[in-house]
């Protein structure tokens, strides 16, 4: 502990820690944009700069580490009028259309320009004219926007390990681009979106399909389903300005009702059917010697990332579609041959916490539009739906029920496969279908579970950035897994690159979501995939039997090696 | 008998490679026995090409040297009796005689010009190699302390001590290190750094290695810019020989010590001379600044200790391991030991390379350069290049030494040495260098990447008659808060010309603004261009030249429409009897 003043009062603070961290911990403000913690430390926004006795300069308080003795302002009139000046020089090369940009009320320019009464015309009115990369289905740069903290190159690299992004240019030409300024979807970006979870304004955002749902929902002929995926449910709340980690199942499905939707269903059940399906796969695997380990295939992130980055792995994939997709295929056969309908007539919208969904849905036609959590948030706000005082309803029958809500984070794909492929192996009920080792935000998680005297070895892969080194060490026989659960987004789904921003920068925003998520799991009447009897009378009455000819015309599908860099327009 | 060239890029540019062709071809002819070379530059850009004729002890020089001088020349050292008015009127014909060379203190630029870079042999006959084979005799700390005591300081621009430079890097526990020259010499008009790389490459091989031994480090690498194929080329050569002749690489002259260099070139970035974003680029990575501390001397590249040197800086340390340091701080000043390479242009009789001892005042600096181009009267200097300002003539007696530029708001920098006459527009310089640090603004912090841009948008329209006075305060707040809250060295400098010309020219300014006036006829918006009657011969040159037609036949006359116009000076230029006027 060494002692440090802060305006003149004094503190014992741990060595190492930055200015901004003591700050932090006693309640004294100090400005950060382009800061983010483990992601963007490297002051260039220059918002953090507070003034140390006997110091020239002014230091970055967010990656400055305090020394003994150290007196530190945070405030004068001349920090003051820099961070002001700092702002209007921003706003000068920013493109304001705040009232119609999505970000609006939830951007960190917009906050500190209030604040500090920044002038937005003070240097003239932004007048370029930078290119916007909307060739992509999922995602939106708009560099009119950019005011280049580099977090999404930070995130892209050192937390994704992707690097697709970088800055191009320099000086005030400088901006956020593929290399050699390719399209977004001629370059080797796997659609994880975690970088516009990071962007402190609207210039990264996901691609938003809202008016399509809308047009939907008005057209008579069509009949609308709206299908959500767990980790919604766990996040929603957050766009109403609900406590993070408000399980908000009940009024989402009212408010999708009150949306218009025709029926609301459960992605879980999707889910539930994955299960099965991918289970079976593994156990046909393993008894007649096919490719092992075999790789999960429920995150398109990851499903891109290996069409693109490792194409020799494409063996180890596991060919069940995601939950999204076979729900989206069991939608228009199944469902539309019981309720009479033509496939042509439904839509239906995907709610995912994932903007990966949206490129995965455009590759068929199982979904027809996927909306991210946030996108939903926009949706209800439109409709003056007053979120946090509507009921709770139960999602519609038949697909009202899903095992496999722990799908959401990482290791609930593992987890819930575990539960089915133990039952299903040794043909017992099991007393404990908790798998804990599967859990948690470790990056590898490793597990070996006795089957019925069979040692099954797992592998749970949490954020693509530890893809490469299991990889690796798969291909060096290094490790000898059955099974390995990779997750595109840190955490998996709950930190999807849909989910809303973390707007209010709380540290253990994964565990609390995370947590959610395994509450909601533990109140369900059936934890079990292979026991959802909604599940059991699809294959009684539709499929026949997991694995079926039928099975893999609609459920399962193949991969194909793709050019990380395709040829500019 | 010898004959030298010299060919570094200026005297290339300037034809050499055509002279040494000839020469070669001239002797092979005329199957003599004549010993060709190629030297570096000595220094001398209004010279340029330098053919030098080595004659027993004798050196005679031949300067602005034509292909068809090049029998003359031979025929006059062969027959001794035809006079060549080439050959400089100094004692003995040597250029070294010329006031500008002799009033000169070469410790840097030793042996440039002289010796072939090309050959080893001619710089270790020199002495070359021999303060590698003392230093690796001696202990590291003691020659960190006469590096110390010598009081050598950085040349790159800040000018930081070296010896307490090297003192931590070699404090620092690590199990690898690295020596770094920086030779990414970018700052507009200097090019010393080039000489020294072009002329006496091993100087700079020497030294890293006795860097390498001192702090332990067993490989350096060497930041040039590509757009120095020169010095590439040379450096290569250079460390090729130097490999084969022990010098460098594997148990160097059968010691223990062990030390290889490596080339890396830089993309042409003015930023990548600054220290950490030069750390970046030789990583692969994009050549951003980050922030310091930590100093690359604790963690530099790949995050191991780097000592990182510029190239003029390591060009005196052999200098000083063989003179020792009580030598070299007999030279220079007080705080500000040894000598300056200042690359000397502008407005200048004598451009070229000019080494003297720091603190010596600028006046002296400029007869030695023979004084003001064509008589006119001396406005101010800019040192420092884009990161420093100007000295105005009341200061022209002011030593040129660290604290002292620093005091007037420029500084010493790389050593770019501007001279700038009566006819100077001061706004226009402060645009113009501003420009330069625009356009090299790497645009990783706000202030540098917006800040320096909305500055060069006032200059501008100050230059173009549509400024007002309270920009003058704008630019000023503006300045002070970009070198204040900067993230790296170019920021923090980049305001320096505005602020310099606003302290010493001010009235420059107002005049521009409220009299939408430029006295030096150089901020062409503000210029009208008006056709004197009594010296048109109507020729119709400028009527034919002007791109948009704003040159009308009145009546037998020319006019020019001042709406149409845009002051591109194409009239003027093309004038040949001073018919046409700038109000």
């Amino acid at each position: 502990m060494i002692s440090i003043k802060i305006n003149d009062k004094s503190f014992e603070a741990e060595e190492n820690k930055t200015i901004l961290e003591v700050a932090k911990e006693h309640d004294i403000y100090i400005p950060t944009l382009c800061f983010l913690k483990d992601i963007n430390e490297n002051g260039s926004c220059r918002m953090c700069l507070v003034a140390v006795k006997g110091s020239k300069k002014l230091v970055t308080a967010c990656n400055t580490t305090i020394t003994d003795g150290m007196e530190i302002y945070t405030e004068n009139n001349k920090i003051n009028e820099y961070r002001k000046k700092t702002l209007e020089l921003l706003l000068s090369n920013h493109n304001k259309d705040c009232e119609s940009c999505i970000r609006d009320k939830k951007c960190e320019l917009q906050t500190l320009t209030e604040k500090y009464n920044a002038s937005d015309g003070k240097y003239g009115l932004y007048n370029g004219n930078r290119e916007i990369d909307d060739s992509s289905t999922y995602l939106i740069r708009d560099n009119n926007k950019c005011i280049l903290c580099g977090r999404c190159v930070n995130v892209c690299q050192d937390i994704q390990h992707i690097g697709v992004i970088n800055k191009n240019k320099r000086g005030i030409k400088t901006t956020i681009g593929c290399a050699f300024d390719f399209d977004i979807k001629d370059a080797p970006c796997i659609a994880c979106g975690q970088c516009t979870l990071v962007c402190p304004t609207g210039a990264l955002t996901e691609r938003d399909d809202t008016s399509k749902v809308e047009a939907a929902i008005k057209d008579d002929k069509k009949f609308v389903i709206a299908a959500t995926a767990p980790s919604v449910r766990v996040a929603l709340g957050e766009e109403f300005g609900m406590k993070v980690g408000t399980n908000v199942k009940g009024k989402m499905v009212t408010a999708l009702t009150e949306l218009g939707f025709d029926k609301v269903f459960d992605i879980n059940f999707g889910a539930d059917l994955t299960i099965v399906e991918e289970v079976t796969e593994l156990i046909d695997r393993i008894n007649n010697n096919g490719v092992l380990p075999m790789f999960t295939s429920c995150s398109p992130g990851w499903i891109k990332y290996v069409e693109q980055y490792h194409p020799e792995m494409i063996p180890n994939l596991s060919t069940c579609k995601s939950p999204q997709q076979m729900f989206g295929a069991v939608m228009k056969s199944y469902y539309a041959d019981k309720m009479k309908l033509n496939p042509k007539d439904i839509v239906v919208v995907g709610i995912m916490p994932c903007i990966a969904k949206k490129y995965e849905a455009s590759k068929d036609d199982d979904i027809d539009v996927v909306i991210t959590t946030r996108e939903l948030g926009r949706l209800l706000k439109r409709k003056n739906i007053d979120f946090e005082k509507l009921e709770d309803s139960d999602f519609d029958n038949p697909m009202s029920i899903g095992a496999s809500t722990i799908f959401g984070s990482s290791g609930g794909v593992m987890e819930a496969a575990l539960r089915t492929l133990v039952e299903t192996v040794t043909k017992k009920k099991s007393k404990n279908i908790d798998f804990k080792e599967v859990r948690g935000l470790k990056g590898i998680k490793e597990a070996t579970y006795d089957v019925d005297e069979i040692a099954v070895k797992v592998a749970v892969v949490n954020g693509i950035g530890n893809a490469k080194i299991m990889i690796d060490k798969i291909k060096n026989n290094e490790v000898d897994y059955q099974f390995v659960e990779f997750m595109t987004c840190p955490g998996g789904c709950i930190n999807g690159g849909g989910q809303p921003i973390n707007i209010n920068k709380i540290d253990n925003i994964k565990e609390l979501r995370t947590k959610a998520l395994l509450d909601d799991d533990k109140n369900l009447p059936i934890r079990k995939a292979h026991e959802n009897p909604q599940i059991i009378e699809l294959y009684k009455s539709y499929f026949k039997k997991p694995g079926s000819k039928k099975a893999h015309e609609l459920l399962h599908t193949s991969y194909q090696k793709l050019d990380k860099y395709t040829k500019k327009d | 008998m010898k004959i030298t060239v010299g060919m570094g890029s200026c005297g290339i540019a300037a034809g050499a490679n055509k002279i040494y062709s000839r020469l070669e071809k001239e002797i092979k002819d005329r199957s003599l026995n004549i010993k060709l070379a190629k030297v570096g530059c000595i220094g001398l850009c209004k010279y340029e090409p330098i053919v030098e004729v080595y004659e027993n002890s004798n050196i005679t020089s031949y300067v602005n040297v034509s292909e068809d001088d090049i029998p003359l020349i031979i025929e006059n050292h062969l027959s001794n009796n035809i006079l060549i008015e080439k050959a400089i009127k100094a004692k003995n014909n040597n250029i070294r005689n010329d006031y500008f060379l002799k009033n000169q203190v070469r410790i840097a630029l030793s042996h440039c010009g002289d010796i072939n870079p090309e050959d080893i042999n001619e710089y270790v006959e020199l002495g070359g190699y021999q303060a590698l084979e003392e230093s690796i005799k001696l202990k590291p700390e003691t020659i960190i302390n006469e590096i110390k005591n010598s009081g050598l300081r950085g040349r790159g621009g800040a000018g930081f001590l070296t010896g307490l430079k090297w003192e931590s890097a070699y404090k620092v526990a690590s199990d690898i290190k690295y020596v770094c020259c920086n030779a990414d010499e970018g700052d507009p008009g200097a090019f010393m750094d080039r000489a020294v790389l072009e002329g006496n490459p091993h100087a700079i091989i020497e030294a890293m290695a006795i860097a390498g031994y001192t702090i332990g480090a067993s490989t350096g690498f060497i930041y040039v810019r590509s757009e120095y194929p020169l010095a590439v080329e040379r450096l290569k050569i250079a460390i090729k020989q130097a490999k084969e002749k022990k010098y460098i690489g594997d148990n160097i002259l059968d010691s223990n010590f062990s030390f290889n260099v490596e080339l890396r070139l830089g993309a042409g970035a003015f930023v990548c001379g600054e220290e950490t974003a030069l750390i970046a680029s030789i990583e692969g990575k994009r050549g951003e600044p980050s922030k310091k501390p930590p100093f690359p001397t604790t963690s530099g590249i790949f995050d191991k200790p780097t000592l990182i040197n510029n190239v003029e800086t390591l060009a005196n340390i052999p200098q000083i391991i063989l003179n020792g340091s009580d030598w070299f701080n007999t030279i220079g000043t007080e705080k500000s030991k040894g000598t300056k390479v200042f690359a000397l242009g502008g407005k200048i009789n004598t451009t070229g390379l000019i080494e003297i001892p720091i603190g010596t005042p600028l006046q002296k600096i400029i007869e030695i350069g023979g004084g003001v181009l064509n008589n006119k009267d001396f406005k101010a200097a800019q040192t420092g290049g884009p990161s420093g300002g100007c000295i105005p003539k009341e200061l022209i007696d002011i030593p040129m030494d660290y604290e002292n530029l620093n005091a007037i708001g420029s500084m010493m920098g790389s050593g770019g040495l501007i001279i700038m006459d009566e006819d100077t527009c001061m706004v226009d310089i402060a645009k113009f260098f501003l420009a330069f640090t625009v356009d090299e603004s790497c645009g990783k912090c706000s202030p540098c990447r917006i800040g320096t841009t909305r500055m060069y948008e006032i200059l501008d329209r100050i230059t173009k008659g549509q400024g007002e006075i309270k920009d003058l305060d704008e630019l000023e707040n503006l300045a002070t808060y970009i070198k204040e809250s900067s993230l790296c060295g170019l920021g923090q400098s980049a305001p320096n010309p505005v602020l310099s010309t606003l302290r010493y020219f001010k009235d420059e300014y107002i005049e521009h603004i409220e009299n939408k006036n430029c006295k030096s006829n150089t901020c062409n918006f503000l210029t009208t261009y008006i056709i004197n009657d009594e010296k048109c011969i109507k020729c119709g040159l400028c009527y034919n030249n002007c791109p948009k037609n704003a040159i009308n036949k009145v009546n037998d006359h020319y006019e020019i429409d001042q709406d149409k116009c845009i002051k591109c000076g194409l009239c003027f230029k093309n004038c040949k009897f001073k018919a046409i006027n700038k109000l």
